[in-house]
């Protein structure tokens, strides 16, 4: 029973994280809910190595999960630097714009 | 003493040392890719000779057998991608090698082309390796690490130029491909929760019309289609294509959109055909009929060169999916291999194209397609090479694109499914129209044409490129070798009908 309860955590964290990635405009909050989508897929693993028959779990979803830990984490940094970048060229554009505007307000 | 079989980690092993090599020396990293490039040009050649000697073969990697082990395997499609990958992976390498020592040559801002080619190197023998993983692997949740990899990589060479533009494209790319992945991730967990089973192999002997199967294979066909850019998903291709440098333009349009495609008709083919319902293929069509008609006309609409041919990617993505239908109730492998020949046929073309599209843009500092006459007289080749490409696209022999259009129209026609017909027809009308508006610009010389000096080294930019339009374009004459790759498990009729 606790099984399935944490598979339905898992998906409706999914469904949750989807939601974020496609409606928040935010790059930071995008990259949020892409990383609460793959922990909910996790939390499903987790859930599937339970095993009735035996008093052992499944090793085989836990390696997985583990693996798709790493693959999170790189994924979730090179969005992070992508993000950042995207922000320092939007803030240096808008420096340049008010610099263009002060210099055009003292000549004139 | 190495086995026969351990040919088969040649090719994700190579470039993976050349990625990580070439990061860490940074003189040499030209020459350890190009060198790896080649290298995994041989082990392709190699493993299609070990098939024909001796069949599909398979390799446990590290020993251990599935269904625990994760295994390498070979068979008919995997092949014809990775000879695929390593041709075009060769020419790219050597164009990128012109493209980054012209930029060095007169740099527009001082400094930055040879940032770009330092990380362009090693994220491009990444990417290699992703794509080789993905059309080698014998386990489902081995290929997700490969598209994550394949993801990354992309990512990262879409936002090499570091324009701004660029990079926004490049993060929302990154963010697509990770909803795109994730979505595939939550289908191996049900078909993990449902048989037990991460290996292609077992899952095909296992698949039968299940609920858990279906749902598996729905949300893994979503994240697929997503990633491959198909209609009405296509939505992040066109900005993160045309921004990109023009060898990074090449790899994404060319090969990476076709490792996601190749995975979708491996599982909806080779695995879970039996298991679908009609719907689900005609669903399939559907989408890529959208996709020839939207991408064609988006395509015609384009002013600038680069984005008229990344819509034409999505155009031409479509024909891939519109087989679906014609294969499932054409209940013969003539489609089936068509499909592969039209993708093959369409990454040559396609980079061939993108690296044309680059070398102009390298001599003229714009790809504005009203502004473009006068081209031929100083860059010949690279006029001929967008061309021949062209002709690739509209599917006229004898090209590869010929001989799959040609099957997939056979194949419609004779099962009396005409609309498909119809829609193939009105493709390749679109695409006579959007290649000839760029075509009549190329080879017309006006009077009053700029003149522009040629780069004593641009023969790097163009051979390449033309090569590859001359493989797509004379690839319907050498049909018959390809198909035989294609003709295990299979009926032998289909070379017969092919070749004779």
């Amino acid at each position: 029973m606790t099984n399935m309860l944490y598979s339905f955590t898992g998906l409706i964290l999914f469904v949750f994280g989807l939601f974020a990635l496609i409606s928040c405009p935010h790059p930071l909050r995008k990259i949020l809910g892409g990383n609460v989508m793959s922990t909910g897929i996790f939390l499903f693993l987790v859930a599937t190595s339970y095993r009735t028959d035996t008093a052992s779990i499944d090793p085989v979803p836990q390696a997985m999960v583990l693996t798709g830990i790493v693959v999170s984490v790189s994924i979730t940094a090179v969005a992070l630097v992508l993000a950042t970048r995207l922000q320092q060229s939007a803030n240096r554009a808008m420096n340049r714009r008010e610099k263009k505007n002060e210099g055009g307000a003292a000549e004139g | 003493m190495v086995s026969a079989e351990s040919w088969i980690a040649v090719p994700v092993v190579v470039p993976l040392a050349a990625a990580l090599l070439s990061f860490l020396v940074r003189r040499g990293s030209l020459f350890i890719s190009l060198a790896a490039a080649i290298i995994n040009v041989l082990a392709a050649a190699i493993l299609v000779n070990q098939f024909f000697v001796s069949g599909p073969a398979q390799y446990a990697v590290g020993g251990w057998d599935p269904p625990l082990g994760i295994s390498l395997r070979t068979d008919g499609p995997a092949l014809i991608m990775l000879v695929l990958t390593g041709l075009t992976g060769v020419a790219i390498s050597l164009y990128a090698w012109g493209y980054f020592s012209f930029r060095i040559d007169q740099p527009a801002r001082a400094g930055r082309p040879e940032k770009q080619e330092r990380f362009f190197w090693p994220l491009w023998m990444l990417q290699l390796t992703g794509l080789n993983g993905l059309f080698l692997s014998g386990d489902i949740f081995n290929i997700y690490v490969t598209l994550e990899l394949i993801g990354v990589s992309a990512a990262g060479l879409a936002a090499l130029s570091g324009k701004s533009a660029s990079i926004t494209a490049a993060l929302r790319y990154l963010l697509v491909s990770l909803l795109g992945s994730m979505s595939y991730l939550l289908g191996v967990v049900f078909l993990y929760k449902t048989y037990g089973v991460l290996d292609l192999g077992l899952l095909q002997k296992m698949a039968g019309p299940t609920p858990g199967v279906i749902a598996a294979l729905a949300v893994m066909s979503v994240g697929l289609l997503l990633k491959t850019a198909i209609f009405p998903m296509h939505f992040w291709l066109p900005p993160a294509h045309a921004n990109a440098l023009a060898p990074v333009s090449a790899i994404l349009s060319g090969l990476v959109v076709k490792g996601s495609f190749f995975l979708l008709f491996r599982l909806w083919f080779d695995i879970f055909s039996p298991a679908l319902p009609h719907t689900a293929f005609s669903l399939m069509g559907a989408l890529g009929a959208g996709a020839i008609l939207w991408g064609g006309i988006q395509a015609l609409r384009q002013q600038r060169l680069k984005l008229l041919i990344a819509y034409s990617t999505i155009s031409q993505l479509g024909y891939l999916l519109i087989a679906f239908p014609l294969a499932f109730t054409g209940g013969n492998s003539q489609t089936w291999s068509a499909v592969l020949f039209m993708a093959s046929g369409h990454a040559c073309a396609k980079i061939a194209m993108f690296m044309s599209a680059g070398t102009i843009m390298l001599h003229l500092g714009h790809d504005r397609i009203r502004e473009l006459a006068g081209i031929r007289a100083y860059l010949p080749v690279t006029a001929f090479a967008y061309a021949a490409a062209g002709v690739n696209l509209m599917g006229l022999p004898p090209s590869g694109g010929f001989i799959g259009k040609w099957m997939m129209l056979i194949a419609s026609l004779s099962t009396h499914q005409w609309l498909w017909a119809l829609v193939l027809l009105a493709g390749s009308f679109l695409a006579v129209a959007y290649v000839f508006r760029v075509v009549e610009q190329l080879f017309v010389i006006p009077p009053d044409a700029p003149f522009i000096e040629r780069h004593p080294r641009a023969g790097l930019l163009e051979w390449p490129a033309l090569i590859l339009a001359l493989i797509s374009l004379l690839m319907g004459l050498i049909a018959p070798y390809p198909l035989r790759l294609l003709d295990t498990g299979m009926a032998p009729q289909v070379v017969q009908v092919i070749g004779g």
